[in-house]
């Protein structure tokens, strides 16, 4: 079994806030991500796909097939948009980046059909990064 | 599916790899230039993996409010500009546990595993951009 891992990037605006929390409980809990005018980063994706290289090309998944699932996917709906606002995906939802790999595993998930999703990993920085794998039924994300 | 997270967290120390269960030629042979005797330094970096369920109050498996002021107390502090082998417990001369980055991993490992807010899954450790090293949490525990 082959690995093959893609990487993109794309620039987002986020904050953290829960309507069901008093101003001083979100201030407590979120600290300086509660800035209600947001903030930004510059996020980079890493997509891996698990299989089997295909006899007559070599290839696990064509590489451009998965650069314009992602384009579709993820950069056409995340890229400089408001994660709070612009991507429905999220809504009801808290922008952190465990949500944001979940929400992207659930999006590529059926739209790879050659070799097996295994691993979604955003970086929200160099220093924070969140996996998303399939796992077991004891770790979902919210809103699985 | 599962998540985790992952923080990366940044010391510099000094070490050197040498046993006392060795012979001086056996030291050297094994440990080379790691062996030499004033020690030498390293700038560390250490990744942090919590795994666990996601809390819809927060959308977080844990809190960076409450895992960097952890790992603060118990890795940076404790490490940070230091001698391990003089300055850090664990690898107190008669404990005879060399600071190799594998020990250092456990040692590392074992001082995180009580974070009380996510189960701590691995701890990975880059000696430098070339050299890294990682530990993750067995079945009966954490090793």
């Amino acid at each position: 079994m082959i690995r093959i891992t893609r990487r993109v990037e794309f620039s987002a605006a986020h904050f953290y806030h829960n309507p069901n929390l008093s101003p001083e409980e979100n201030l407590r809990v979120f600290g300086k991500c509660n800035n209600p005018h947001g903030h930004g980063h510059n996020y980079t994706l890493e997509v891996t796909i698990a299989g089997e290289p295909d006899p007559t090309t070599g290839m696990v998944l064509d590489l451009k097939e998965l650069k314009e699932i992602l384009q579709t996917e993820v950069i056409d709906r995340m890229d400089h948009r408001h994660l709070n606002y612009e991507v429905p995906e999220l809504a009801g939802q808290i922008p952190t980046c465990e949500n944001v790999a979940a929400v992207i595993w659930k999006l590529l998930l059926p739209r790879i059909t050659t070799g097996t999703l295994d691993r979604v990993r955003v970086y929200e920085s160099p220093d924070l990064f969140a996996d998303c794998t399939a796992g077991d039924s004891n770790h979902m994300g919210a809103g699985a | 599916m599962k998540l985790s997270l992952t923080r990366r967290y940044h010391f510099a120390a000094s070490h050197r790899l040498h046993t006392p269960l060795l012979s001086e030629e056996a030291n050297q042979r094994v440990y080379g230039k790691c062996s030499n005797l004033y020690g030498h330094g390293h700038n560390y970096s250490v990744e942090v993996t919590v795994a666990g369920p996601v809390d819809p109050a927060t959308g977080m498996i844990a809190n960076l409010g409450q895992l960097d002021p952890f790992v603060e107390t118990h890795i940076l502090e404790a490490f940070d500009q230091k001698y391990l082998n003089e300055q850090v417990p664990e690898f107190a001369p008669e404990k005879s546990l060399v600071p190799t980055t594998e020990n250092l991993c456990r040692v590392i490992f074992q001082r995180l595993k009580t974070f009380p807010s996510a189960r701590l899954e691995r701890v990975r450790v880059e000696e430098t951009s070339n050299n890294s090293f990682e530990i993750e949490e067995t079945i009966d525990g954490a090793r």
